[in-house]
């Protein structure tokens, strides 16, 4: 196979590996914390207004891991410096 | 299919290429600014308050509280910045379902400057409220060991600020032009019914992060100022 074959095979394999596997720990790390947010505004209905903005502001947070992977998949995908190197 | 509005040139001007993302701003920016002249022109005080001003009356009081909230301060000094930035955001976002127009928050590079206008708030907001000294000496504790890892820190949330903005608006019509090609019938107005959603709501995320890192950069402040006369009356 050649290298541009090559590479454009490992970059679409990898990128979804990535993809799938970066979005697994956001994903569970953000279901815990909706969970125990829900359980908090059942206890006390009236912070629901706090509760709300810092859970919003810590799923951001837990999401940035996520976004990063996407991001690397992105590179992969869309702007793969091998692939440029090998084009040339 | 176009990854980012960047690669969409619409028309030159000179030496210069118009892109998608850039005719896009301007035209957010004018819808802004026209809307809340024309707005601002009847302004009344009476009971008998017009559409228009009801709503930017709501919109500003909104977050004046939201800001109240979280800093514990005054709210006057940030509304400016937070609220321009909140204003900006949500209109591209909700704008992106009008056919043909292409959020220009969904290109990296106006995510980027909106974060690195951030960027350079938390610092301008920090010196103006207790002076160049203290906030400096705000990086040196709890102990200058740690200062690479605050630096880092900071440029760090700055790239997830842009990335989050990006990667969210972006994927929101790539995902449109995706499911068009499969399912074109119902499922892409769905996902774009949830794509104004995850709009909204990034852009509040926006906001309150910029308004979390600011009130960061002033709080510690006075924490500092607050142990020195401590240490200093013991």
């Amino acid at each position: 196979m050649s290298d541009l074959g090559l590479i454009g095979m490992a970059s679409i394999i990898v990128a979804g590996l990535t993809i799938a596997i970066g979005s697994v720990g956001p994903a569970l790390g953000q279901g815990r914390a909706l969970a125990q947010a829900l359980q908090a505004i059942a206890q006390q209905p009236d912070e629901a207004n706090t509760i709300t903005r810092t859970l919003f502001v810590g799923l951001a947070m837990v999401e940035s891991t996520a976004i990063y992977c996407f991001v690397v998949t992105l590179i992969l995908i869309f702007a793969n410096p091998f692939w440029a190197a090998v084009q040339s | 299919m176009t990854l980012s509005p960047d690669d969409v040139a619409l028309f030159s001007l000179g030496p210069w290429t118009v892109t998608a993302t850039l005719a896009y701003s301007w035209l957010v920016m004018t819808l802004l600014v026209v809307g809340s002249a024309l707005v601002t022109r009847g302004l009344t005080a009476g009971g008998d308050l017009g559409r228009g001003q009801n709503v930017l009356e709501a919109l500003v009081a909104f977050l004046l509280e939201q800001i109240r909230d979280i800093t514990n301060q005054d709210p006057e000094p940030y509304l400016p910045f937070v609220g321009t930035l909140f204003l900006f955001i949500v209109t591209s976002n909700v704008l992106a379902i009008v056919p043909g127009f292409e959020p220009p928050t969904g290109s990296l590079t106006t995510a980027a400057a909106l974060a690195l206008c951030v960027f350079v708030a938390v610092p301008a907001f920090g010196i103006r409220k207790l002076g160049v000294r203290a906030y400096l000496g705000n990086y040196l504790r709890p102990s200058p060991f740690l200062l690479p890892f605050t630096i880092i820190g900071e440029l760090s949330r700055t790239l997830a600020l842009a990335v989050r903005l990006f990667g969210n608006i972006m994927s929101g019509s790539v995902i449109a032009v995706i499911l068009l090609s499969v399912a074109p019938l119902l499922f892409p107005v769905v996902m774009q019914a949830f794509g104004l959603l995850i709009g909204v709501i990034q852009a509040y995320i926006f906001a309150i992060l910029a308004i979390v890192y600011i009130a960061s950069g002033t709080e510690a402040q006075e924490r500092t100022a607050r142990t020195r006369t401590e240490e200093a009356g013991t």
